[in-house]
């Protein structure tokens, strides 16, 4: 049955995922760094007991409930997609990816929506310390739900904590202290939060700069770039650091993800690090893959090793390293993990065709195979490869993920930069006369949108063809289900998103546009 | 203590914990239930701003309670989310998308710039409000009647009918639970309207609407009950797994677990003196005795379809496809880990059961709708 499934499900299923969790991600970063926003400016608040802090406070409070909406809309979403779209993922590793999605639940979500309701509406029903106190817990679980479901994600970069069982033909979690600790997931976690911080902080310099060129709001308007100056710095600092640390780790655990995001086809030792550079087809292919010659390049000598190997002199293995095999570092050709792949494949095949015969002997000669240590470490661990056709299949497309790299880190020092101008700007009280920098600030909003959203397709274009890193092909996952049902769903989401969009762009246009209520 | 936590034990753990769950999201679905009037209910557009603030404060509590069961299920019955959702596609997207359109339409309908105006939004509202609770009620009336699909060696699902879930508005039975829970949720919307809000002319409207509501949901109710408690069911043989069908299943369920008979019997009960207080006492506080009876009536429904070998999640196709809770359940691991997460449960009930006290100490007013306050 998965042999014969249709690859343009597979491609609507995936394009319906993507589409949901794009739209997603344009809201959720606001609310990851506006709630802290709010939070910071509501103790200003009630620490100083200044009204003009709660007029701020709830001017960015009305601006957060317009996004705050969307994004609970389009996250429920991709919660229950798992489950329609790609049903055999789901119970492949619902034992582990389930778990992380039920804490969400439990421990973030309920007190988000608990306490913005008392946000929102609690100004005049409860007391000034218990609203504060609603305010921060919406910051806190706002950012708790988004550990969870990044530790999830995270176990689909770097499956950890878990043993297949042949018996359910699944993989079951066996450490959950390994999944959450799971070094992805560290990094992702801080490395996302932050960004989504350094996007909320963007966000509120370049409406508060606005509200400076066109002289209106003043007083607010300089408040709000002064906290979300020295918030926006601190996060786009604490970006660049556990971005460095989460690509040492991608070059540890998903090496292919990070040679194509350096378009490094060669493994070399001393490798330079490309900070700018085109790619040009080269004429060379692996398999139906393009091989890409970089062309006006700028890059700093050996840093790419540096930074991965913590040695000047270590060695980056290339893509040709990754899919033909390079016995010298130890690096086994696809190829044979396909080969190997196979072998497990068929060992699960007879278990459970052994099983339902009634077969004991086979049953238990062939499930002894699964407690192995040589089975699991040298077979076992390359059943996702037997999914595939060709060894080339492995390699993702590398201009996506090259060019998006390049890009969002870039767009990540500009940031840094542009927190230190406005705090800067702001100390020597010449904001309003910098013009040029105002009218950067407002136009950096749609960069940080654009930065952000890049890094997730770093991170999920950079992964394919996996759903779980060497566990299961996407088209493995897909559910079976006709590729009109997803064609008309996809469509269906592609509208309705689409209209609540322009929908929450327009109101809140006409909120900043109205400024905070006198 | 180690005798008692064993892989069956925390089967049937969290199988409560996923029945509570249902039944705290029926109890809430009073937001949608009160959504449905939006347009019958309100003589003036005060009145209905009203409502729509009085339930637009609490629409994110049936939201996370909708999410928080799709996640308990997937930790802990993953072949039953894998199977369901990925088979009976359409049911799921349709309830999906009714959800969607609720969750923006609060904070856009009354927002200048719109873009589609305030009766956009507010049909919305009203779609949520019918469909939700409706198609909610179909797919959990499949937990008792069945559905298309098989199974194979490695549980992948093929579900047989090519409508993906539809074909389960065709059977009656599933109609009745689904006609059951959206006038279940009406009557428990106006209950909380009445709860909630301070305006004579609006409560008056409430308890009219009260009776005109309340029958149909007990006709419903007792006519699904009925064909419940008499018909078939789908038992699994306790050593060899074998399902079979078997007549009066439930009925036998419902009267062999004495935890499953005081829940149905007390939820029947509590939802009945809460429609004797509202529609004879004109009380306000029915809603505070509908609520619990419908927790504890749909617990006892969870109770008669996953406890005593039951298959939950039947296939009416392929009988040995079916789901039982030991075929569909997380694995002892991760079930014990996630017990350890759901003591915190009491915790999170607290601190709502506090932040709606203080929030609903005072009642919606027409003053307050006109002040400067965020409103809806």
């Amino acid at each position: 049955m998965i042999e014969n499934i249709d690859l343009s499900l597979v491609n609507w299923s995936r394009a319906q995922f993507a589409l949901t969790a794009i739209y997603h991600w344009l809201f959720v970063p606001l609310t990851l760094g506006l709630s802290f926003i709010l939070a910071f400016m509501e103790t200003i608040y009630v620490r100083t007991g200044d009204e003009i802090w709660k007029k701020i406070t709830k001017f960015w409070m009305t601006l957060f409930g317009i996004n705050f909406a969307i994004g609970v809309a389009t996250g429920i979403i991709l919660e229950f997609e798992f489950g329609t779209n790609w049903s055999n993922y789901s119970w492949f590793v619902g034992d582990i990816f389930g778990a992380p999605l039920a804490v969400e639940g439990i421990l973030a979500f309920f007190l988000e929506s608990t306490f913005v309701a008392v946000m929102f509406f609690g100004w005049n029903k409860v007391g000034r310390k218990f609203h504060l106190a609603s305010t921060w817990l919406v910051a806190v679980g706002a950012n708790l739900s988004a550990l969870w479901i990044l530790v999830a994600n995270s176990w689909m970069e770097n499956p950890v904590g878990m043993i297949f069982n042949p018996d359910t033909a699944r993989n079951e979690m066996n450490s959950f202290r390994d999944v959450i600790l799971n070094p992805v997931a560290i990094d992702k976690f801080t490395h996302t939060v932050t960004s989504g911080f350094v996007l909320g902080s963007v966000f509120v310099v370049g409406i508060s700069s606005w509200f400076l060129l066109r002289r209106r709001d003043e007083v607010m308007a300089r408040k709000s770039i002064l906290v979300a100056g020295i918030f926006g710095l601190v996060s786009s600092l604490a970006v660049a650091l556990t971005g460095d640390s989460s690509a040492r780790t991608i070059a540890r655990v998903q090496p292919v993800k990070f040679a194509s995001m350096e378009a490094l086809y060669e493994g070399r030792s001393a490798a330079d690090l490309t900070v700018i550079g085109a790619l040009a087809d080269s004429g060379e292919r692996i398999g139906e893959k393009t091989v890409h010659d970089i062309k006006m390049k700028i890059g700093l000598p050996k840093l790419l090793s540096i930074m991965t190997t913590g040695d000047e002199n270590g060695y980056v293995p290339g893509l040709k390293d990754l899919v033909n095999g390079n016995p010298d570092r130890g690096i086994l050709p696809v190829s044979e993990m396909m080969e190997r792949g196979k072998y497990a494949r068929q060992v699960l095949i007879d278990y459970k065709m052994a099983k339902e015969i009634g077969d004991e002997a086979s049953v238990t000669a062939l499930g002894a195979r699964f407690r192995e240590q040589d089975f699991t470490d040298n077979y076992f661990r390359y059943f996702g490869y037997s999914y595939f056709d060709h060894p080339w299949q492995v390699i993702p497309s590398v201009p996506v993920t090259f060019y998006s790299f390049r890009i969002m880190v870039g767009l990540g020092f500009f940031f840094i930069l542009l927190f230190i101008l406005a705090i800067s700007f702001h100390r020597r009280g010449t904001l309003e006369s910098n013009r040029w920098f105002l009218w950067l600030s407002l136009f950096s909003i749609p960069l940080a949108y654009l930065a952000s959203e890049l890094g997730w397709i770093v991170t999920e274009m950079g992964r394919q063809p996996w759903i779980i890193q060497n566990l299961m092909p996407v088209n493995v996952a897909v559910s079976n289900i006709s590729t009109g049902a997803v064609q008309t769903t996809f469509s269906l989401f592609a509208v309705l998103f689409t209209a609540l969009l322009i929908a929450e762009v327009s109101i809140m246009v006409r909120q900043i546009k109205n400024g905070p209520k006198h | 203590m180690a005798l008692i936590i064993s892989h069956a034990f925390l089967q049937n753990y969290w199988w409560l914990i996923i029945s509570l769950l249902a039944g705290l999201l029926v109890f809430l679905m009073f937001v949608q239930g009160g959504q449905s009037f939006i347009f019958s209910l309100p003589r003036n557009n005060m009145q209905r701003k009203m409502i729509v603030n009085a339930l637009g404060r609490k629409w994110e509590f049936t939201f996370t309670t909708l999410v928080t069961f799709g996640g308990a299920f997937f930790a802990s019955f993953p072949l039953f989310y894998a199977t369901s959702f990925g088979g009976a596609y359409w049911v799921w997207m349709a309830i999906l998308f009714s959800f969607i359109i609720q969750a923006v339409a609060y904070e856009y309908r009354s927002k200048p710039s719109n873009v589609f105006g305030t009766g956009v939004f507010d049909t919305f509202l009203f779609i949520n409000g019918c469909l939700g609770p409706f198609l909610t009620g179909v797919a959990v009336a499949t937990f008792f009647t069945g559905s298309d699909f098989s199974l194979d060696l490695f549980n992948r699902v093929t579900w047989g009918s090519g409508w993906h879930g539809l074909e389960a508005l065709v059977n009656p039975v599933n109609l009745l639970l689904g006609f059951t829970v959206i006038f279940l949720a009406r009557v428990l919307g106006l209950m909380y309207l009445s709860n909630t809000i301070d305006d004579g002319d609006l409560i008056a409207a409430v308890h009219r609407a009260l009776v005109r509501n309340a029958i149909p949901f007990l006709a419903f109710f007792l006519t699904f009950t009925a064909c419940l408690l008499a018909g078939e069911g789908f038992k699994a043989d306790g050593t060899t797994g074998e399902i079979t069908i078997v007549r009066y299943l439930y009925l036998h369920n419902l009267l062999s677990n004495v935890f499953t008979l005081i829940f149905f019997a007390a939820g029947v009960v509590l939802v009945l003196v809460s429609l004797w207080l509202g529609i004879l006492r004109h009380s306000r506080k029915a809603i505070w005795f509908a609520g619990p009876g419908t927790v504890a009536v749909v617990m006892a429904l969870f109770f008669m379809a996953g406890y005593g070998s039951t298959a939950f999640y039947p296939s009416s196709s392929d009988l040995q496809s079916s789901l039982t809770l030991a075929k569909a359940s997380s694995s002892m691991f991760t079930l014990k880990t996630m017990m350890y997460v759901s003591f915190i449960i009491p915790f999170v009930a607290a601190y709502i059961w506090y932040a709606w006290r203080s929030m609903n100490r005072r009642m919606i007013t027409r003053e307050e709708m006109d002040g400067e306050d965020h409103t809806y």
